[in-house]
Formats: structure tokens, sequence, C-alpha cells
């Protein structure tokens, strides 16, 4: 990009979405797909391994699509593991809306997947994703955005 | 007061509940915590006056001698400042 950057509003954020964690206008075929895509982001950005975006799908097939937390918005995670190698974030948005089966809030057209390696310590950045995923703006600006330096940007 | 945010594993969906729902009982000036914690932990618990979580999980928790209140829009503080008001005020 070469341009000067803003200091940055959300530092956490910024550093938990490591290199190769965003994809950008994924076509999903259908939730698992979706799931198991920001779960092998991942995978891709050093943060865990494969066996953990299994219990991504285990945690939705168990509990139901209760990740789907605001309109358009899944945030897919499993449990605190050895499949967890540091703390990270994940982030896809999808080309074409996807039915996770919850009511309120369906479609998905963002999938952000999270990685921790306890109940605690990842506490600074959901505060930031909080804030940031609640700003309406910020979540359109992800949706339109062309590439991921767009959304990383944003951070 | 003892408030818990439920969600499947405690560590994602649960602590962006327990996040808002702070910021809205700051605003109606009540002094409470909200712990978050996993389904699981949840059904075990017996301490807490008021559960927040999903209408998915309503079911699973059913029994318990807490309130339930489900959030939809988890960051639709509106929505969450209704429906704890409805509960606590």
């Amino acid at each position: 990009m070469g341009l000067p950057r803003p200091v940055s509003n959300f530092p956490a954020l910024a550093k938990a979405f490591a290199e190769n964690s965003i994809r950008v206008g994924a076509i999903a075929l259908d939730r698992e797909h979706a799931i198991e895509m920001a779960g092998e982001l991942l995978v891709a950005s050093g943060r865990s391994t494969p066996e953990y975006t299994e219990s991504m799908l285990e945690a939705v097939s168990e509990n139901g699509p209760y990740i789907v937390i605001a309109p358009g918005i899944a945030l897919a995670h499993g449990r605190p593991s050895e499949a967890v190698l540091e703390i990270g974030l994940s982030l896809v948005t999808l080309a074409q809306p996807v039915v996770f089966g919850n009511e309120a809030n369906d479609p998905v057209r963002l999938v952000i997947g999270l990685c921790a390696t306890d109940h605690s310590s990842h506490i600074d950045i959901m505060a930031e994703l909080a804030g940031f995923l609640g700003d309406a703006g910020s979540v359109n600006s992800v949706l339109n955005a062309v590439d991921s330096d767009q959304i990383r940007l944003l951070f | 007061m003892k408030i818990i945010a439920v969600c499947g594993m405690g560590i994602g969906t649960s602590v962006l509940l327990k996040m808002n729902a702070e910021k809205v009982l700051r605003q109606l000036g009540i002094d409470a915590t909200v712990d978050a914690t996993s389904i699981a932990i949840a059904r075990e618990s017996r301490d807490a006056q008021i559960i927040l979580t999903t209408p998915d999980l309503v079911d699973q928790l059913q029994g318990l001698p807490s309130e339930i209140v489900a959030i939809e829009h988890f960051f639709d503080l509106e929505e969450i400042t209704e429906k704890l008001s409805a509960s606590l005020l």
C-alpha cells in the first residue's frame, strides 16, 4: 500500500488477525463450509491446527446456530485445547449470504473465527471485537471491502 | 447480584454478551457483575439471578432457579437494555 496509516483504533484486533487470516468474497455452499473456511484461515495464519476446525464444526452441530450473534454475523469457535497454538481471529466475507438456521439473524454474510488458549487471556481482543462489530459502519466497510488490505485498514 | 452470560464454550459468544450487558448495567446504574460461562457449567450453577443467553440455548437451561433472558442481537444495546430492565427493575 505504501500509504501512511492513522494510529490503530483496535490494536488488539490488528495483532489477532495474523497474516493470511482474512478472506474476502468467498463462496460457501452451506454453514459448515463457511465455518470450515474460517477454521482453515486460523490454520493458514499459524494460530491453530486442523483439529480445531473440527471442534468449531462440532460446536454448531451440538448447540445449534447460536453463533449467529447479530444480523448477518457469525462468531465461529471451538473450545480452548492443544489444537490452539496462539490466540487468533480470522474473517471471511461471503459473496452470497448463507443460511445458518438462526431465525433472528440469518442469512450470514460475515464469519469471524476465534481460537483462544484459555477462558480469560483474550478478553482485550473480545472487548475490541465487541466495539468493532457493534459499529454498523465498520461492519458495512468490512462487507464492502474488495480485498483483505482494505479490511486491515479498519483496525 | 450475579448474572451469567452463557454460550456453548464460554469463550466467544458469551464474552461478547457479557461485555455489552455490563455496558447496559452501568448505564442503568445497577451494580452487578456478569460472568461468561459455558452451558455445561451453567447447568450446574444455582446461584445466578439471571442467565443471559441466545434463544437457541434456552431449552437446555430450563429447570434452573435463574430467570432466563434470551438476547437475539448481541450488539443491540436497546434490546439488552429493554430485556434486562424488564427483569431487574
